[in-house]
């Protein structure tokens, strides 16, 4: 049986190059791809407490929240890429350091 | 084993030696989605990652998960996001930096993050193993029947926001 905290571990890995992947990259589609690395390195989380709580038989919140999160990330994921595209066709640039007309 | 000066090392079991393969895949693919300058070599380790995790879903014993998150992922969002670098080419190349100015902060951000994460997981003991579970259709029965119980309006207000982010991205991307 694999220990639930190399799960946490593994998880926080992901979670922490989605967050760097975030801040530090310029291109709007990679930021999108490191938003959905953070949103699986949460579901893995949400499966493995699942597995080792109590009564995973019984209880399956864990995992009807990943499934939903999983849905969700389809939404934003079609969303997010229809707006840099349009942003696109709109700027021809999706250098987000390019992107500040509403920054003061 | 028993190393000279006294430290014990355990030795992984044969799940937990696949285990490690598997986690440092994901790692490493994570890892090159974040470095790499090619946008589309980034996009494709991200769906090596996707299938990393799907892995590790069949580890946690929640079979129905991995093939979800491999149809939905794989099938889908990484293909949604490979078009997207089509549609957009302008910064696929690497001519410029794929960096913005703040990179060395978010950086160290990041590393501190993922080390204060390593040592509160480490710090607390977490329960040892986790109950068994029935290698069977049933945990995939009960799962269908807490959507349509438990978690209906759930269920039903994703239905929606589906169908709405499906109308949404078509009248955003739309060519006027």
């Amino acid at each position: 049986m694999v220990p639930l905290s190399w799960y946490l571990m593994l998880a926080a890995f992901l979670f922490s190059c989605g967050l760097y992947g975030a801040l530090a990259r310029r291109n709007a589609i990679a930021i999108l791809m490191s938003i959905e690395l953070m949103l699986n390195a949460a579901n893995i989380n949400l499966v493995a407490f699942w597995r080792h709580g109590v009564g995973p038989m019984e209880d399956l919140t864990g995992q009807v929240f990943a499934l939903l999160i999983i849905g969700l990330a389809a939404a934003e994921a079609a969303v997010g890429l229809a707006l840099i595209i349009a942003v696109y066709r709109e700027r021809r640039t999706i250098d987000v350091e390019k992107l500040d007309v509403l920054a003061g | 084993m028993q190393l000279p000066l006294g430290v014990e090392i355990p030795i992984p079991t044969f799940e937990q030696f696949i285990f490690l393969q598997v986690a440092l895949l994901t790692a490493v693919a994570a890892m090159a989605v974040v470095t790499s300058r090619n946008l589309f070599h980034s996009a494709l380790a991200l769906t090596l990652t996707f299938f990393g995790v799907a892995g590790i879903y069949v580890f946690l014993e929640a079979e129905f998960l991995a093939v979800s998150q491999i149809l939905v992922y794989v099938g889908a969002i990484a293909m949604l996001i490979a078009f997207s670098i089509m549609l957009t080419r302008s910064m696929m190349y690497g001519r410029t930096s794929p960096l913005n100015h703040q990179w060395g902060k978010s950086s160290l951000f990041a590393f501190l993050f993922f080390m204060g994460l390593l040592a509160f997981v480490s710090a607390i003991p977490w329960p040892a193993a986790g109950e068994p579970v029935l290698a069977d259709e049933a945990l995939i029965a009960a799962l269908g029947k807490e959507f349509v119980t438990s978690y209906i309006i759930a269920f039903e207000v994703l239905g929606l926001l589906l169908l709405l982010a499906l109308v949404g991205a078509v009248m955003l991307a739309r060519d006027r």
